[in-house]
């Protein structure tokens, strides 16, 4: 009844890793997901744009959201305090006080959008309709002039958004670089 | 009862390690220091009279309390608590460190076990919990944990350090605070589960997959990109820390373990792995977690928890009872793989020994080092230095701190320093 281990045939595995730290075989017994089940719980972005869901919203749109969401934490215009700010902080990341913003610091607009839905307002998650998080996510941009003040942002555009620190990342994975 | 015992054995021949007192490591493995301190003891034992109970401590003289149901420490015990803060208006979300100068041996208690929250410790009913498997997949799949219960499972032990760990030392000065206060984002548990290769064997992951996107089960469903080949290496779903279910802090029903790898891509209460072809650059793999250079360039996809140690007796809060014998002791530890030395110097680095390592040294796990030190009372400056078995080690502070913007303190790893001043007070000095 034994089949061949799965894993050690499968090529990258056999690749990267020797056959004794293959995990053993399973009962199989994992229950099949629907199609419909995985656009439930499907809520991953990837920086180039697939996943992001269907809808949109502008700047205006999202100034509203963030003053009924957002601003009891972030501050106004996304000053901070008592949480995190959100905007500025560009120019300081060699200082030795880094303000780490979408502005200054984070590569892609997908993570905002992605960090939001998934997480935000920290009292009542994934409580903002995708609308909603489009908007507040082209509001916050829009304070530090990454988008104009009339964006609408959805699944096209968002990925388009060029932030200012894209290319302050190098990957040390799976090789530090030469 | 003072944690910092002086082990006094006048009759020892002591064999000189390294400079300023320190002791071969022989002496420990020997157990002559510690047959010496026996015999001390057992002289003192008073001659007992006629009235049998008349000098018997008070708990051999009544019935002791029935049994419990689910055991607690000694009330003797009471200060050993994690260590943590509460934020303003965020009491789930931030960190609790492990009292590590505290504790002995390698094993954390449950209880002890550090914490980072993002948005608080959810209660999950695991009769509502799936793991979902989708993706770059041939058979998307759900996991129920009764189902995992049917699979074939593994016991490791592995230490889970967060990445923050020790970022005090990126300080300007020497931050006067406890082993456990510097450290205690570290902690080590005995982990069962199922490996996590095998459920992705069977859901069949395509060619294209090199990623996947976990996600936990909490309020901010914390969500990490994991290098699918972690995943098809020693990557576990645990279910069990220390042979009992992993407790609500720690993930319950169930948590990524990722031996080695930085303590956030562990993600706990674990709901969802998506197989993609590319990581999703998450707010904690880009705002967090992530090191800042002097150029204002950022490392990302930094994983691995290097090669580190860190002496807890004796240390910062603690004061020496004058000139003698004592044991120093700590904990060592690396993500690449077993520790295969510690060398401890008590001037300053000018000279170094050996350390004895206590079994089990296993890969990945904390490996607790001893070594017997004769105080002579004067100033003096303790150090520890842990290789790895891949030949990894600790940098100097300075050395670390020069590969970084000021402040970055994620991932240090650097030697870490102890003065002990001629009152026994023992300080944070950087050296």
């Amino acid at each position: 009844m034994f089949t061949p281990r799965l894993a050690c045939l499968f090529p990258l595995a056999a690749f990267f890793f020797v056959p004794s730290v293959c995990g053993a075989q399973g009962p199989n017994l994992g229950r099949p997901l629907t199609p419909e089940e995985i656009r439930k719980i499907d809520i991953t972005v990837v920086p180039d744009g697939r996943g992001l869901p269907a809808g949109g919203g502008s700047v205006t749109a999202g100034a509203a959201v963030y003053a009924k969401a957002c601003q009891s934490c972030h501050g106004e215009k996304g000053a901070g305090k008592p949480q995190d700010q959100l905007t500025g902080g560009v120019g300081t990341l060699a200082s030795g006080k880094p303000v780490k913003t979408p502005a200054s610091y984070w590569p892609a607009a997908t993570t905002l959008f992605d960090y939001v839905r998934r997480a935000m307002p920290i009292t009542s998650p994934q409580s903002l309709t995708n609308d909603e998080v489009y908007a507040v996510t082209a509001y916050i941009l829009s304070i530090d002039g990454i988008v104009p003040s009339d964006a609408v942002l959805d699944a096209k555009s968002l990925p388009r958004v060029k932030m200012p620190n894209k290319d302050g990342f190098i990957s040390w994975w799976p090789k530090p670089p030469r | 009862m003072d944690i910092l015992q002086k082990l006094e054995s006048p009759t020892l021949r002591e064999e000189i390690a390294a400079g300023n007192g320190l002791i071969h490591r022989r002496a420990l493995l020997r157990g002559a220091l510690l047959s010496a301190g026996v015999a001390a003891a057992s002289a003192g034992i008073a001659q007992a009279d006629d009235g049998v109970g008349a000098d018997a401590p008070d708990w051999m003289k009544t019935p002791g309390r029935p049994f419990s149901a689910y055991g607690m420490p000694s009330k003797w015990q009471e200060k050993v608590q994690r260590i943590f803060t509460i934020g303003p208006g965020r009491a789930g979300t931030g960190v609790s460190r492990t009292p590590l100068q505290l504790l002995e041996g390698t094993i954390t208690p449950a209880g002890l076990h550090f914490e980072r929250h993002h948005n608080g410790v959810p209660d999950i009913d695991p009769a509502r919990h799936e793991l979902f498997i989708h993706g770059m997949v041939k058979r998307p799949l759900a996991f129920s944990l009764d189902t995992l219960m049917r699979y074939p499972m593994e016991t490791h032990i592995h230490f889970v350090e967060c990445a923050g760990n020790s970022g005090a030392f990126s300080s300007p000065q020497p931050p006067q605070i406890t082993a456990g206060e510097l450290n205690g984002l570290l902690s080590c548990s005995e982990w069962t589960g199922v490996k996590l290769s095998t459920l992705l064997a069977e859901a069949g992951v395509n060619k294209e997959a090199k990623w996947a996107i976990a996600e936990g089960a909490d309020a901010a469903a914390m969500s990490r990109s994991i290098p699918l080949e972690k995943c098809m290496d020693d990557a576990m779903v645990a279910l069990y820390q220390n042979g009992e279910a992993i407790r609500p802090e720690q993930g319950f029903p169930m948590r990524l373990l990722l031996p080695g790898f930085e303590g956030n891509m562990n993600v706990k209460w674990l709901r969802r792995l998506n197989l993609t072809d590319a990581p999703v650059d998450a707010r904690d793999e880009t705002s967090h977690y992530t090191e800042l250079m002097p150029n204002g360039k950022a490392r990302q996809f930094m994983f691995l928890q290097g090669a580190k140690s860190a002496i807890l007796k004796p240390s910062f809060g603690m004061t020496m009872k004058g000139p003698g014998l004592y044991e120093i002791s700590g904990l060592a530890w690396s993500g690449a793989g077993r520790i295969s030395k510690v060398e401890v110097s008590a001037d300053a680095g000018q000279t170094w020994a050996p350390a004895a390592l206590n079994d089990p040294i296993l890969p990945k796990a904390l490996t607790r080092f001893r070594l017997p030190w004769r105080w002579d009372g004067r100033p003096s400056t303790l150090m520890s230095r842990a290789t790895d078995e891949t030949g990894g080690t600790q940098p100097t502070r300075a050395t670390w701190i020069a590969q970084y913007a000021p402040g970055q303190g994620y991932h240090f790893n650097g030697i870490q320093t102890w003065g002990i001043e001629a009152d026994g007070t023992v300080k944070n000095v950087y050296a």
